[in-house]
């Protein structure tokens, strides 16, 4: 092992490491300040979520920062962890008092039935290219909006009852649950009376661990197989990298991340509807990740952090303040990528990822 | 008679989804982005409409006139002010730029004209009964098929036929060549946006029209549906936009009618995944081969 | 288009193969390749073998295939007619990707690189099929991953010395040079351990010295690591002096085979190349 060999191993870890560190700095000051009351109420309430919309937006940055596929409905696979994570708790609360441990497995469950769906979805989803990849991610996204919405479950002493309420005439009491049964699930309702289990510490860890999954991820040889099909498809294939199968590595894990964090997210309010998880949820996701910086970790972080207080922080101007984001997103996203306005902010570098390139073929 | 009564209602939502495709696939077509602001246009029409009528007490034809004038100028403000510097940034900016202009839209109309939605008055009321009045046809659904019929036609005359339709689908073939042949790039896409803005005010006095609630978020949906439509159709293809609402609407309005109420936005999604997969360019969409 | 009586000299299938390697069964055979879109037929009844430690160009006027022979080689395209035999084994099954798995590796006339990957990331790519580790171990960055990491950068440093470009493992891809970007072509294709390679126009945009340096570097590839090479060049001197066998292409056939001496004397390449002499008196 050379010493050249040593730098770039240790170069591409030490931007790493910045990030990791980065984040652990926030958690500290940031409990620090709550521990000394120094938040009030809806700033402490906006820690979970913040922490799940950053696992969110740093998930959909593998699919479309690192992948290059634009995806429209990654709000759907949230959706998939938090209710089948609200089941999981509410279904688990006499078994497992536990708050912490119920919220692990809660958790990986999300993730785990996210990732199914994430790879039912990516198998047609993925053969498709461009915006026609994007319109159908976006139709997934409100299929799995709307099966939910049908869903109706409660859970007693012999086990999960589960309606699928097709006709919009069942209501929670057509589960016939026995004494002490709870419902866990009420259709267009959504979830109500869930137990919120969900802390800040508890989002903290989920961001490390997505972080270390994403960025690891980034610098193996799959993490390089799935850039190359970004870059180059043709190319990429030329060299031996097999396209569906990498494509959906990264598409399957990003959802099953999405999974994760919908079920934090969901295990944080007591009620929670499925059209919270709408088109303007992921599109929300999608502006973190492109202001953020296509394939920029830390950029997804800061602008998700900094995007999802802006609302709050301009709450003072009450009615004005989501016209404001929308003019801020605008000058953005022209002062980021118009060639001349760039060229004067120039170190606000915009890493698109090219087009292939095109040209004739001869012969 | 129940299946033709769907079927009926399905063909005049269809034919504003129609409407709105049309705009959207032109736009597209040209500009190859997805307009998410159109939906909100829409809207905005479907406002100007409503005041010019029940506030100021013009007559109808005179407000629907107003609202395509003001769309139309919206829509080649919003072009020069946020597309017009992105036109050579990468697709996701400006995405993010239409999403931008549609919250921005949506949330001037809530400032000025509030959250409460207002009641539509039809710019036709009336229904003809057919069958021993077994089934009614409304006059809006008539107006609305025979308006998205002249529509399609006069665009597709419009570009085939005349200098500036012609030069439209240059530029949507190659605008670099397009300028070299002294085609004024710039003005043909300001035209574009303007004739689709000017469509979207027609779409939303007949969607208002047809189910009479007016919202600033009215438009969104209908949005989404009519891009999926122009998705579904090929987009780019103006005869495909016009099929790929019809059908949009004719799908949606059965699967409601038979099928579930609820799901009737997933059914009508599922078909147009299956549509994708089975040909990638939708119905009329031409497959371009990579080169290598 | 295509003229049937201009085929003059005899096209034996297997008569491209250097003496050396004439008792070993070819790398590569095409046997009546060809393919159409919509009816054009943009290649036909084309037959090729090559020796394994053989150099040999394809050469023709613009539009004459020889591009197209590449994309079906590599399965870009699926041939509509014919079979590829790579060492004896049909690829008639198989992806692109399983294709150069199997020992065909490529460059582009248009580069193709992975512009936003540095250079030796971009090596690295090509070794995939070779790297075995799991998901798991790239997640948790088990030992194995770092064992083959290890391996892998050592191997990508090795072959950009090829190049002389070992400096440059941690520049971006997009940033090098238009002639760096063409070796490195050549560089991620060696990384796929091809038993064969295919050179699209290598030479082109490059500098007389530029090219004599290829011209070598070609030859030295061949020699360390015993491989057949196909290339598709306009650079007359460069195919004369370095390939052993040259297939003409004109109008998606192949109108001549044969040495370089041979080649150059050939009438039907010569009218190819500028067009039909004037009898006297038409």
């Amino acid at each position: 092992m050379g010493p050249v060999n040593r730098k770039t191993l240790f170069k591409d870890s030490r931007s790493d490491l910045f990030t990791y560190l980065g984040v652990i700095l926030a958690f500290i000051v940031i409990t620090m300040l709550k521990n000394r009351g120094a938040l009030n109420r809806s700033q402490s309430g906006l820690l979970v979520p913040i922490c799940c919309y950053i696992v969110m937006a740093v998930s959909l940055n593998l699919t479309v920062g690192i992948l290059g596929d634009l995806s429209l409905g990654h709000a759907g696979f949230m959706s998939v962890g938090a209710f089948t994570g609200i089941i999981t708790s509410m279904s688990l609360i006499d078994i497992i008092p536990s708050a912490p441990i119920r919220l692990t497995i809660a958790i990986f469950v999300g993730a785990f039935f996210a990732s199914i769906v994430g790879f039912l979805v990516g198998i047609p989803v993925l053969r498709l290219k461009g915006d026609y990849l994007a319109i159908v991610t976006l139709a997934f996204g409100e299929i799995l909006k709307e099966l939910i919405t049908c869903l109706i479950v409660g859970f007693d002493s012999k086990g999960l009852h589960i309606i699928f309420n097709v006709s919009g005439s069942k209501t929670a009491n057509d589960l016939n649950l026995l004494e002490g049964g709870r419902v866990i699930i009420k259709g267009a309702q959504g979830a109500t009376g869930t137990k919120t289990i969900a802390n800040f510490t508890a989002g903290f860890i989920l961001v490390m661990i997505t972080l270390v999954i994403v960025l690891n991820l980034i610098r193996s040889r799959h993490g390089r197989a799935i850039m190359a099909i970004r870059d180059n498809r043709i190319a990429a294939e030329s060299v031996g990298i097999p396209l569906t199968k990498f494509k959906m590595i990264a598409f399957v894990t990003s959802t099953a991340l999405a999974g994760a964090a919908g079920a934090l997210f969901g295990l944080n309010y007591s009620n929670l509807a499925a059209a919270k998880f709408d088109f303007n949820t992921s599109i929300l996701v999608l502006v973190f990740v492109v202001l953020g910086g296509l394939g920029n970790i830390w950029g997804s972080i800061l602008a998700t952090v900094v995007l999802y207080i802006l609302p709050e922080a301009l709450r003072g101007f009450a009615s004005y303040r989501m016209l404001i984001y929308a003019i801020v997103l605008i000058l953005v996203m022209l002062t980021t990528n118009n060639p001349v306005l760039k060229s004067l902010f120039s170190r606000w570098s915009f890493r698109g990822n090219k087009q292939e390139s095109e040209g004739g073929s001869n012969g | 008679m129940k299946f033709l009564a769907y079927l009926v209602s399905g063909i005049s939502l269809g034919s504003i989804y129609a409407i709105i495709a049309l705009g959207y696939t032109m736009v597209y077509g040209i500009a190859k982005m997805m307009n998410f602001a159109h939906g909100d246009v829409i809207m905005v029409g479907g406002y100007i409409s409503f005041i010019a009528a029940n506030y100021w007490g013009l007559p109808t034809v005179v407000s629907i006139v107003i609202a395509m004038l003001v769309c139309t100028m919206l829509g080649i403000v919003i072009e020069g002010l946020a597309y017009r510097p992105l036109r050579s940034a990468p697709s996701l900016a400006v995405l993010i730029t239409a999403i931008g202009v549609s919250y921005f839209l949506q949330n001037s109309a809530l400032l000025i004209w509030g959250a409460n939605p207002k009641a539509y008055t039809p710019v036709v009321s009336g229904t003809l009964r057919l069958f021993q009045g077994q089934l009614s046809i409304s006059y809006v659904s008539m107006v609305t098929v025979a308006a998205c019929i002249i529509i399609m036609i006069a665009l597709t005359l419009f570009t085939s036929r005349t200098r500036m339709g012609k030069a439209m689908r240059a530029c949507s073939e190659d605008k670099g060549a397009a300028q070299l042949m002294g085609i004024n790039v710039n003005f043909t896409i300001s035209l574009t946006f303007a004739i689709g803005s000017a469509l979207a005010a027609v779409a939303g006095v007949l969607l208002c029209s047809f189910s009479p609630t007016l919202m600033p978020t009215t438009g969104s949906m209908p949005g989404i549906k009519a891009f999926t439509a122009a998705v579904f159709g090929g987009i780019g293809s103006i005869p495909g936009a016009f099929l790929g609402g019809i059908l949009l609407g004719v799908i949606e309005s059965l699967a409601r009618g038979y099928i579930s109420t609820q799901l009737s936005n997933s059914i009508v999604f599922a078909v147009l995944i299956i549509i994708l997969l089975v040909r990638p360019a939708g119905l009329l969409g031409k497959n371009v081969q990579e080169k290598v | 288009m295509a003229k049937k009586e201009t085929v003059l000299v005899p096209m034996p299938s297997v008569n491209m193969i250097p003496e050396r390697d004439s008792d070993k069964s070819p790398v590569l055979e095409c046997i009546n390749l060809g393919i159409s879109f919509g009816g054009l037929k943009a290649v036909e009844n084309f037959n090729i073998a090559l020796g394994r430690t053989e150099i040999s160009g394809l050469i023709g006027p613009n539009g004459a295939g020889k591009t197209s022979v590449f994309n079906l080689l590599t399965k870009v395209y699926e041939p509509t007619e014919g079979t590829i035999l790579l060492e004896g084994k049909d690829t008639k099954s198989l992806s692109t990707a399983q294709v150069n798995q199997a020992g065909i590796a490529r460059t582009f006339q248009n580069i193709r690189l992975f512009q936003n990957l540095s250079v030796e990331d971009n090596v690295k790519i090509a070794m995939n099929a070779q790297m075995k580790y799991s998901l798991l171990s790239s997640i948790l960055r088990l030992p194995s991953y770092w064992k083959e990491e290890r391996v892998a950068h050592e191997r990508a440093m090795e072959l950009l010395s090829i190049f002389n470009m070992q400096d440059l493992g941690d520049a971006k891809a997009g940033s090098l040079p238009y002639g760096a970007q063409r070796r490195l072509e050549i560089v991620r294709a060696m990384a796929t351990n091809p038993s064969i390679l295919l050179l699209d126009e290598p030479a082109a945009g490059m500098n007389p010295s530029e090219t004599t340096e290829l011209m070598e570097n070609i030859q030295r590839i061949r020699d360390t690591f015993h491989i057949a090479i196909l290339l598709i060049e306009h650079d007359m001197n460069l195919v004369m002096n370095i390939c052993e066998g040259i297939a003409v292409m004109n109008f998606g056939r192949i109108i001549a085979k044969g040495t370089p001496s041979q080649i150059q004397a050939n009438p039907v390449v010569i009218e190819a190349y500028l067009g039909k002499k004037k009898e006297a008196g038409a």
